[in-house]
């Protein structure tokens, strides 16, 4: 265990080292946030709400989206990608931890890096501008809590997958790219899931990404509520869950391939 | 038996799908793939013992490395059996590779973005490395190589004789029994090649660390290993002393000439024709190096002769040398015995 806790420190060292990079970061984010709001405000014009969901829910809804997607996203499909191009893969599995769990440690100290340094001044920063609203019901704060970490885990589970991909495509850029896009469109990122028509939304009901970000965001808007929350946790738990074994059964594949071929 | 890399019959092929040339070519590459096997190592066997330092060598592609990977479990023998350590690479992973080293001299193994020591706090951890012996021990290793200036350096701005060191305590951090070195020395200036090689061996007198180095410079064997395995084409063509190849190939001595005029071969093959001499022409047709047996009467009479005919500017004596032995032997491919 405690090799893993060091992994996120040195992540976490890793960006800070870096953290310059960030600071634009916040503000290319708040921009973001600052457009999805003046055209939500010109959707809405009078309108008291759409979808059960208040203009100020809305709001909420695209900050909150925005600053959780600081925490879960990162690029270890890529790093991965290129750890087997280059061969270092291999070189990995003399050491005696699991490379995907060190992978996903890595993933874990640069979203925790990202929360503190990046989400929460940025909030602070997009709560004086736009009219957000902070539930004050621990009960919810807790619910998001939980539901980011779900959240994490099934984009950086979604990312092993399209890495490990690199074994057996020649080349994955484009599904990487790909899937960076289906993520930012189905996840609820950058339009709620309950906006799309109606079979959109029973095929998205299907697929994974919508607990990556709607479940989280709707949590904390509070646009779930009571049993809606508990079966948006299920679900995303559930992924979890379901995505681990087709993990494994690649994994597996790819290190019999590589020690086998040499990679 | 109590050998610390005991190795039988290991054979390693990879196979490759060839493409044929052409649209046709590559309409029929659909139904059939050509395939292709390359036999990299070739049923070899070979024994190693606690403490030993084992220089093991051959040309480009002799099948060194995937040896190496194979000994390590990063590769799966095609055929053979393989205990290193006791155990079988490919079973109890975790615990197999806890009691090896490693460094790929071609490849980094810290972490790029991050300093040296954090990088040997993350192994430590890795490893479960106590603290008091990593304390007294790495103080001790960080000395021998002298990286203490560098430990707060990330990686990615180190030199590569400053890199290479790193990585040789890096791959010591957990103090493993046995230790595979892929090419350590590979474009290292001599002074950090002697303090590599000055560390080696201290390990090797404390610890009794086992190691197994390969390398293309020879002059790195010569100062550490009494014993070499040398491979060609994935076979072993000599497994022994490196003094006993040196006495077996370098018997002979040259004797070299600088002449202060030009000289022709026949000239020269006259003045020594009682005598086994063979004559080879250096860059120029004033310097000539005469190959005899090592015999001190055969040595002085050729001397001698040639002198007493010819002017000379300067002459020297010398054995052949390791890599010259060497040489010879890449270039028969086997080696002569007695
Ligand atoms: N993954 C692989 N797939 C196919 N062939 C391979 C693979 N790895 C190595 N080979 C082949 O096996 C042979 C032995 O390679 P190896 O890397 O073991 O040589 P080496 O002795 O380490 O050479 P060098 O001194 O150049 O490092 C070579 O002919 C190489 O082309
Ligand atoms: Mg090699």
């Amino acid at each position: 265990m405690g090799k893993y806790l060091e992994m996120i420190r040195i992540r976490f060292l890793m960006m800070l080292a870096y953290r310059t990079n960030y600071y634009s970061g916040i503000l290319i984010y708040s921009i973001n946030i600052g457009a999805y709001y003046f055209l939500w405000s010109a959707i809405y014009g009078d309108k008291p709400s759409i979808q059960h969901l208040s203009i100020v829910q809305m709001t909420t809804y695209i900050a909150v989206a925005w600053m959780a997607r600081a925490f879960y996203f990162n690029n270890i499909d890529r790093e991965i990608a290129l750890e087997i191009k280059e061969g270092k893969v291999a070189i990995e599995m003399i050491r005696p931890y699991n490379y995907l769990s060190m992978k996903m440690m890595q993933g874990l100290g640069e979203g925790i890096f990202r929360i503190l340094f990046f989400s929460v001044p940025g909030m602070v920063i997009v709560y004086f501008i736009f009219p957000i609203q902070f539930t004050s019901h621990p009960a919810t704060w807790l619910y998001f809590l939980v539901s980011i970490i779900l959240s994490f885990v099934i984009n950086t589970q979604i990312n092993l997958l399209t890495g490990i991909a690199t074994f057996f495509l020649f080349n994955n850029d484009g599904l990487i790219r790909a899937k960076r896009v289906v993520i930012d469109l189905f996840s609820g990122l950058i339009l709620p899931i309950s906006f799309f028509p109606g079979w959109a939304q029973s095929i998205m009901g299907y697929l994974p990404f919508q607990g990556i970000s709607y479940i989280p965001s709707m949590i904390f808007t509070e646009g779930f509520q009571g049993s809606g929350v508990i079966h948006g946790l299920l679900n995303q738990a559930l992924w979890c869950v379901v995505l681990f074994i087709p993990i494994q059964v690649l994994w597996a594949t790819a290190k019999r391939q590589l020690i086998v071929q040499g990679g | 038996m109590d050998y610390i890399i005991d190795v039988k019959d290991l054979r390693k092929e990879f196979t490759s799908h060839s493409s044929r040339s052409g649209l046709k070519g590559a309409f029929r590459d659909l139904f059939t793939r050509n395939y292709t096997i390359k036999t990299a190592v070739d049923d070899i066997s070979l024994q190693i013992r606690k403490g030993e330092m084992v220089g093991y060598i051959g040309e480009n592609g002799a099948g060194k490395s995937t040896t190496i990977k194979m000994l390590t479990g990063i590769l799966t023998p095609t055929s053979g059996e393989v205990r290193v350590n006791g155990m079988n690479p490919h079973k109890d992973r975790e615990k197999f590779v806890r009691s090896i080293g490693v460094v790929f001299g071609q490849r980094s193994q810290l972490w790029w973005d991050i300093a040296v020591q954090e990088s040997f706090r993350l192994l430590k951890k890795v490893y479960n490395v106590p603290d008091e012996f990593y304390n007294t021990h790495m103080a001790d290793v960080i000395k021998t190589l002298a990286i203490e200036p560098l430990l707060d350096k990330p990686v990615r701005k180190l030199s590569l004789g400053q890199r290479m060191r790193c990585e040789l305590a890096a791959a010591l951090i957990h103090n493993p029994p046995l230790l595979f070195l892929d090419e350590p020395t590979i474009g290292l200036d001599v002074l950090v090649k002697l303090k590599i090689r000055e560390f080696l061996k201290e390990i090797n007198a404390k610890y009794g660390t086992t190691i197994l180095l390969t390398t293309h410079d020879l002059s790195d064997i010569e100062a550490l290993c009494e014993r070499v395995i040398m491979l060609d084409e994935g076979k072993i063509i000599y497994d022994g002393a490196l003094q006993q190849l040196r006495e077996n190939w370098g018997e002979g001595k040259q004797i070299q000439f600088l002449f202060t005029e030009d000289v022709f071969m026949n000239e020269l093959q006259e003045l020594t024709k009682e005598h086994l001499v063979v004559w080879e022409q250096g860059t120029n047709a004033s310097t000539w190096t005469a190959s005899v047996e090592n015999d001190e009467e055969i040595i002085s009479a050729v001397i001698g002769k040639v002198v007493a005919a010819k002017r000379i500017a300067d002459l020297k004596i010398v054995e052949i040398t390791t890599e010259e032995i060497i040489r010879n032997i890449y270039e028969e491919g086997a080696v002569r015995n007695g």
